[in-house]
C-alpha cells in the first residue's frame, strides 16, 4: 500500500499547539488533562472496537494503574513520575496477560460480559480492603519529575505538558501498531475470523495482543488520572466508569487514534459544563448524544473530519 | 443449623427478587436479541411509580390492604406506558448489531435516570406501610416479615405464568416459533413486529413489578437502576442468555451464594456474585443452559 499516514505529524502538531497553549488556559488545565487520562483509556478500547470487540470492563485496569501509582507512592514512597506511570502501565498489562488467555476465546456479548465481570470483582474487592481505604480509597501524595514537584495543588501545567507528551508518544505508537500487519488484522477479524485462520494467522493470539495492548493504555490512563486528581477509589472499577469509557470511544469513533482524545475532551466539556448548567439533566445529555452518534454518525465524530478532508 | 437456615430463606427472598427483574431481561432476550441495559431505568421507574401512587393512595385515606394492589398498578402502568414507547424507538435499530444494541440501551439508560430525576425529583420517597402492615411470621426461631415471603410467591407466580404461556397457549407457541426463527414466522404470517411489541411490555412490566415490590423496603433513590442491571447481568448470563429455567436457576444460585457470604463472611458479598458469574462464564462460555449456535462461515 502505498499510503503516507499524516497522523503523526497531525498529533505532533497538536502537541506543540496544547503545550504552547497551556500556559494561557489555567481554567481549562485539569479538564485537558482528565481528558488525555481517559483519551488513553479510550484509545486501547478502540484498538479492541476495530477488532469488533467491545470491553464492558476497562475501568479495571484504569483501576489497578490508578492503585498501583497510589499504593507504590504511599507505601514505598516512590515520587518519581515516570517511573510511577511506567509501573501504572506494567502492572496493568500483566493482569490483561493473564486475563487475556481467557478472554482472547470470548465474542460479543460474552465478552463484553465477562470484562464487566472482572472488573466488579476488583470492585468487590476494593471496596471490601481496609488497607486501601475502602470505599472511600486514599489520596496520592505529588510526584516529582527531576527533582521537581510535578503534580498536586499548584502544580497543573507541568503534570499537563507530562500527559500531553505521554498521550503523544501513546497515539504514535499505538498508530504505527496499527499500520502494521498485526494491527491491519483487526478489521479482517471483525468481518470474518475463519477466513482469517485460513490465511495462516491466529485469531486467538492477535485478540489477545490486541487486549494486552488496550489494559496496558487503560493502566496508563489510570495512572495519569491518579497523579492529576491526587485521589484514587474504588468507583474506578465500577461498571458505569468503564460504560463511560464505551461512550467516548463511540463519540469519537475509531477511524484514527487521534478520535478518542478528540472524543475525551468534547466528553468531559459537554459533562462538565451540562453538571454546572443542570446537575439533574446532564445524563439526558450524554445519552441523546450518544444516540445521535449512532444513528446519525455511526463512524464516530472522527468521520465528519475525515469526510471533510477527503473533499478538500 | 439456625444459621444455615436463615441463610436458605434469605437467599430465597433474595432470589425471588432478583428471578422477577432477571426474568423480563431474558425474556426480551431471548426474543428480540436485545441485551437491555435500560432495564435497570424500568426497575427505578416502578419503584418510583409504586412509591409515589401508594403514598397518594395512603395519604388520602384508603384501605391500607389495597395498596398491594397498588403497587401492582404502578408497575403494569409503568410496563404499558414505557414499554411501548421505548420499544417504538427501538425499532429503527433492528437488525442492528447485537452490540450497537446494547450500546443504544445504554444510552438509553443514561436518559431514563434523568427522566425519572425530572419527574420525581431527587429527594428519597418511603412507602414502608405495605411492608410492616403483615406482621411478621416467627419460625425456628428466626423473624421473617410476611411480605417478604409473599416475594417468594411472586417470583412463582411470574416464572409459572410465562411458562405456561409459553407452553400451552397459542400464542405462546407462536412466539416460540418467532424465537426459533424470525424470519420464516414472518414468511408464515406471525405478526413479528406485534409479538415484539407485546414481549418489550410485558418484559417491561416484570422489572417494574420487581421495582414496585422494592419501594417499601428500601428508600427510593436517583440511580437505584444502576446496581441492579448488573445484577440482573449475572444472573442471566450464569442461567444462558433467553433461557427462562436458566434464569431461575442462575436467581437461585446468585441469592444463595449472597445470602450465604452476607451471614459467613461479609467481605467477599459483592466480590462473590461477580466471582460466580465468571467461573460460570469460563466453565460455560454462554451460560449453564445456553442452547448450541450453529457456526457460520
Amino acid at each position: 500500500m502505498t499510503h503516507t499516514d499524516k497522523t503523526p505529524f497531525i498529533l505532533l502538531g497538536a502537541l506543540v499547539v496544547l503545550l504552547a497553549l497551556g500556559p494561557f488556559l489555567p481554567k481549562w488545565l485539569f479538564l485537558l488533562t482528565m481528558s488525555l487520562g481517559k483519551g488513553l483509556v479510550v484509545l486501547g478500547l478502540v484498538v479492541l472496537l476495530r477488532t469488533g470487540l467491545v470491553s464492558f470492563g476497562q475501568g479495571l485496569y484504569y483501576c489497578v494503574g490508578a492503585y498501583a501509582v497510589g499504593s507504590l507512592s504511599q507505601f514505598a514512597s516512590v515520587k518519581n513520575a515516570l517511573l510511577l506511570l511506567l509501573a501504572g502501565t506494567v502492572v496493568a498489562a500483566i493482569l490483561a496477560t493473564i486475563l487475556g488467555f481467557l478472554l482472547a476465546n470470548y465474542r460479543g456479548i460474552f465478552f463484553a460480559m465477562l470484562t464487566l465481570a472482572f472488573s466488579m470483582i476488583v470492585y468487590g474487592l476494593l471496596v471490601k480492603t481496609s488497607a486501601l481505604g475502602s470505599t472511600d480509597g486514599f489520596n496520592v501524595a505529588p510526584a516529582s519529575l527531576l527533582g521537581k514537584v510535578i503534580s498536586g495543588q499548584g502544580n497543573q501545567y507541568p503534570m499537563f505538558a507530562l500527559a500531553c507528551i505521554v498521550a503523544f508518544v501513546a497515539a504514535v505508537l499505538t498508530n504505527s501498531y496499527l499500520w502494521t500487519a498485526l494491527g491491519q488484522l483487526s478489521s479482517a477479524i471483525r468481518d470474518n475470523e475463519i477466513r482469517v485462520e485460513y490465511m495462516g494467522a491466529s485469531v486467538r493470539s492477535a485478540i489477545h495482543t490486541k487486549y494486552v495492548l488496550a489494559g496496558a493504555l487503560a493502566g496508563l490512563g489510570g495512572a495519569v488520572t491518579a497523579l492529576t486528581i491526587g485521589h484514587i477509589d474504588p468507583e474506578m472499577a465500577y461498571w458505569t466508569t468503564s460504560g463511560e469509557f464505551v461512550f467516548v470511544a463511540i463519540l469519537g469513533g475509531t477511524g484514527s487514534v487521534i478520535a478518542p482524545f478528540l472524543g475525551a475532551i468534547i466528553f468531559e466539556f459537554i459533562r462538565t459544563y451540562a453538571y454546572q448548567y443542570s446537575p439533574n439533566t446532564w445524563q439526558l445529555v450524554l445519552g441523546t448524544a450518544m444516540l445521535l452518534v449512532i444513528i446519525f454518525l455511526p463512524a464516530g465524530l472522527w468521520s465528519v473530519f475525515a469526510r471533510l478532508r477527503r473533499r478538500a | 443449623m439456625n444459621e444455615f437456615l436463615a441463610v436458605l430463606v434469605d437467599g430465597l427472598i433474595y432470589s425471588s427478587w432478583l428471578f422477577v427483574i432477571a426474568l423480563g431481561l431474558t425474556l426480551i432476550y431471548g426474543v428480540m436479541k436485545i441485551l437491555n441495559m435500560a432495564h435497570g431505568s424500568f426497575y427505578a421507574l416502578g419503584a418510583y411509580a409504586a412509591a409515589s401512587m401508594v403514598g397518594y393512595w395512603l395519604n388520602h385515606g384508603h384501605a391500607a390492604m389495597a395498596s398491594y394492589g397498588v403497587l401492582v398498578v404502578a408497575a403494569v402502568l409503568v410496563g404499558l406506558i414505557a414499554g411501548p414507547l421505548v420499544e417504538r424507538g427501538l425499532r429503527f435499530m433492528y437488525g442492528r448489531d447485537e452490540m450497537v444494541l446494547l450500546l443504544v440501551t445504554y444510552a438509553l439508560f443514561l436518559i431514563l435516570e434523568d427522566v425519572i430525576k425530572l419527574i420525581w425529583g431527587v429527594n428519597p420517597y418511603f412507602v414502608s406501610e405495605p411492608y410492616g402492615l403483615l406482621g411478621t411470621l416467627d419460625f425456628a426461631g428466626l423473624t421473617y416479615p410476611y411480605y417478604n415471603l409473599i416475594l417468594i410467591g411472586v417470583a412463582v407466580l411470574a416464572g409459572g405464568a410465562v411458562t405456561l404461556v409459553l407452553q400451552y397457549t397459542r400464542q405462546g407457541k407462536l412466539l416460540l416459533a418467532v424465537i426459533h426463527d424470525r424470519e420464516v414466522s414472518v414468511a408464515m404470517g406471525i405478526n413479528v413486529s406485534r409479538f415484539y411489541l407485546v414481549t418489550f411490555t410485558i418484559g417491561t412490566a416484570l422489572a417494574a413489578i420487581g421495582g414496585a415490590v422494592t419501594a417499601p423496603t428500601v428508600s427510593v433513590v436517583p440511580g437505584m437502576g444502576v446496581e441492579v442491571i448488573v445484577l440482573a447481568f449475572a444472573v442471566v448470563v450464569i442461567g444462558g442468555l433467553g433461557s427462562l429455567q436458566g434464569a431461575a436457576l442462575g436467581a437461585l444460585i446468585v441469592g444463595l451464594v449472597r445470602s450465604a457470604a452476607v451471614h459467613y463472611l461479609p467481605q467477599v458479598e459483592l466480590f462473590c456474585i461477580y466471582t460466580v458469574m465468571a467461573l460460570v462464564l469460563i466453565f460455560r462460555p454462554k451460560g449453564l443452559f445456553a442452547a448450541a449456535d450453529v457456526r457460520k462461515i
